[in-house]
């Protein structure tokens, strides 16, 4: 009944009901000497499969089926198998996990994407990467630097920044309508704002070449200034300020907060910030008596807030997830580690038995629950690396997931500043920033908080949260958040 | 030489195997089937599968219920029936504290929830829950905190010999009930989600 409900909402709402076995998803690009050969993607119980004939043919590998799983003969010699019944494999002797076990259509397999990533790359002999966000699969030894761009207006004058890791020499030159930004590589994997219509700048988009950017120029463009500056960990960043026609405001240096000083310390900016918009898909989270729904309040605040903290202050913000959809909590960590994220803010919901509970809550991890190697990590032992008996690697495992004991003091801090934000707009628990076990960012290796905005369970806090202003409060608060601790890393 | 060594060796080792098990036997084994119990000894385990018909032996136990804030846990004396060893007690306080309890009191676990099974390992219980617990769930990480915490918190505080506690569902060990709290791993006891107005001490509620 409960389902019929949520389907009816879904129809009523114009979406699809579930995710069909075959819904639309962007397929990978796979890149190599030979050039570019897309890889077609489908997404079944949310893990994107890919065809096994086309990996195999793509990546020169032979496929034979046997009893006990799939026998994937690679180009280097050695054999990955992965397991039909479950979603492991086996690879050069280690067991990996997959999100999923391999599926059949008819004659044909299809496996998770990540097989690519995490059992046949480590094995395959040529150099081969995955990089799921940018939807690239990199074979051989190719230059695929990552270049994002920005776009700020200030005063009359218009920049556009560009952040390259690795560092990659590079160009820009002019001709009648757009700038053009070459870089010496063999593609990009460039995350670009399109179109942006302004006087100055009309689109920032991919250019004619595999790793040309180009800077669409608008109607009252007079000159450009382009400079190298040293971004965030040894990136370049290239910032272009362009000017209108000479005689209306001069070009002013630019102003703002983008003075990149060299930095002393890697943690001592926010140039990235991933929102995790708690829950989505099947998952709904918590459901007000009125029918508000946990999953759609995060998201509609994630978006919002997203918003706010790129325009204003032009930093990369990146979400979880940008609709509503299911994903592990794993893969809401790895959004932030695989950016570099110097932040990350995990919005949720609450729910109580009692409909008289009301207010926000912040939480950082606790440490307690992890025993005495989280407390090692978080005191700095750790960058000894030990010698414990059995090597570095395990060791490194165990640091990885454990990730945020290391930035528990920053995650305190920002909990701090967090919560005086919120308790300035909006009703707040009482029992100021807490601590508590949550999985969600135990991985997380950066400064991470997770955001209870107000119950869920309370008609009041209910009617709240499912409307512009409150949604709106609760943004302001996050962004002021974002400033103080920004200026206070400074 | 060598063949001598290590026939010493191991005739050295199997005697301390033996040693290790008589020591077992005479001093745990034994003690449990036959020492303490204050009951005859074979009626204990049969009394309590069977539900006796005349009143069964109680005991007092601090079962953890959802305050009345509905924020926290609150600490309630209320009878359990008695079992002779650990984990039969602490299957039988899960069990009444999965029941639906009298007014005021509410339940921070999901109606419907059973307990498949409790087992002990050192002093960590595995309390094995049916899947109700995870989808009967209503969200939210305050309610998922005192779902957890009201089992974890129950049974350390009840016995001594549980120092931590590890939920699975459906047999199996999961990531969080709700998408919150990480249950990979026992917790320990957390009277910081409980009220500050203490719980009515109970006779093992000494620590920590």
């Amino acid at each position: 009944m409960l389902l019929r409900s949520l389907l009816a909402l879904a129809v009523l709402a114009g979406l699809q009901p579930t995710a069909p076995p075959r819904s639309e998803v962007a397929s990978y690009t796979l890149l190599s000497r030979e050039g570019r050969r897309t890889l077609p993607v489908r997404v079944a119980g949310n893990v994107e499969m890919v065809a096994l004939d086309e990996v195999a043919k793509l990546l020169n590998i032979s496929v034979r089926e046997e009893a006990n799983g799939l026998v994937l003969s690679l180009p280097s010699r050695q054999n990955v198998v992965l397991s039909t019944s479950q979603g492991l494999a086996s690879a050069a002797g280690r067991v990996i996990s997959l999100p999923a076990a391999p599926m059949r259509d008819g004659r044909a397999w299809f496996v998770p994407v990540d097989a690519i990533g995490r059992a046949i790359a480590p094995t395959y002999g040529t150099k081969l990467e995955l990089r799921k966000p940018s939807r690239l699969i990199i074979l051989g030894d190719l230059r695929v630097p990552q270049v994002v761009a920005r776009h700020e207006t200030s005063g009359g004058a218009a920049r556009v920044t560009v952040d390259i890791q690795p560092p990659t020499p590079h160009t820009v030159s002019q001709d009648a309508k757009s700038l053009t930004v070459r870089f010496e590589a063999d593609a990009l994997d460039a995350q670009l704002p399109g179109a942006i219509g302004r006087e100055l700048v009309s689109a920032i988009r991919q250019g004619e070449g595999p790793a040309d950017v180009a800077v669409d120029l608008g109607p009252r463009f007079g000159s450009f200034r382009s400079a190298d500056q040293p971004g965030d960990r040894g990136a370049t960043r290239l910032v272009i300020d362009i000017f209108s026609p000479s005689g209306e405001a001069p070009p002013p240096p630019p102003p703002v907060e983008s003075l990149p000083l060299p930095e002393f310390s890697p943690a001592g900016s926010v140039r990235t910030i991933v929102i995790d918009p708690g829950h989505g898909g099947d998952e709904r989270g918590v459901r007000g008596q009125a029918g508000t729904l946990e999953k759609d309040v995060t998201l509609n605040v994630a978006r919002r807030l997203k918003t706010a903290i790129e325009t204003k202050l032009g930093i990369r913000t990146i979400l979880t997830r940008d609709a509503d959809r299911t994903i592990t909590l794993d893969e809401r960590t790895a959004v932030a580690n695989n950016n570099k994220a110097d932040l990350f803010i995990s919005l949720h919901a609450n729910g109580s038995r009692r409909t008289s509970a009301t207010g926000a809550e912040i939480f950082y991890l606790s440490l307690a629950e992890y025993g005495e190697e989280a407390a090692r990590i978080a005191l700095g032992e750790s960058d000894a690396v030990p010698v414990f008996g059995g090597g570095t690697r395990e060791i490194e495992v165990i640091l990885w997931d454990m990730a945020q004991a290391r930035h528990i003091n920053r995650s305190a801090e920002f909990g701090k500043v967090v919560e005086a934000a919120l308790r300035e707009k909006l009703p707040t628990s009482p029992r100021g920033v807490q601590e508590a076990p949550l999985r969600v960012l135990v991985g997380a290796n950066m400064p991470a908080v997770l955001v209870e905005m107000g119950f869920l369970t309370n008609a009041q806090e209910e009617r709240a949260l499912s409307g512009d202003a409150r949604q709106g409060d609760i943004v302001q608060a996050l962004f002021d958040a974002v400033v103080k601790f920004r200026e206070a890393l400074r | 030489m060598t063949t001598i060594t290590r026939t010493r060796a191991i005739a050295v080792g199997a005697f301390a195997l033996f040693v290790i098990v008589c020591v077992w036997l005479l001093f745990i084994v034994l003690p449990r089937r036959y020492g303490s119990d204050p009951a005859p000894a074979a009626a204990a385990p049969v009394a309590a599968a069977a539900p006796a018909p005349s009143e069964a032996r109680r005991i007092k136990a601090t079962l953890y219920y959802v305050a009345e804030d509905g924020e926290r846990l609150a600490g309630v004396e209320r009878d359990v029936p008695y079992a002779a060893s650990t984990a039969e007690q602490a299957r039988r306080i899960v069990e009444e504290l999965l029941k639906a309890p009298p007014e005021p009191l509410v339940s921070a676990l999901p109606t419907g929830t059973a307990l498949r099974a409790l087992f002990l390992t050192g002093g960590d219980a595995y309390v094995d829950l049916s899947t109700e617990i995870a989808s009967a769930h209503p969200g939210g990480s305050r309610e998922e905190i005192l779902a957890v915490y009201s089992v974890v918190n129950t049974l350390t505080t009840n016995l001594p010999a549980i120092a931590r506690v590890q939920i699975l569902v459906g047999g199996r060990e999961v990531d969080t009930l709700a998408g919150h709290l990480d249950l990979r791993r026992p917790l320990q006891k957390n009277l910081r989600w409980t009220t500050s107005t203490a719980p009515p001490p109970s006779p093992t509620s000494s620590d920590r």
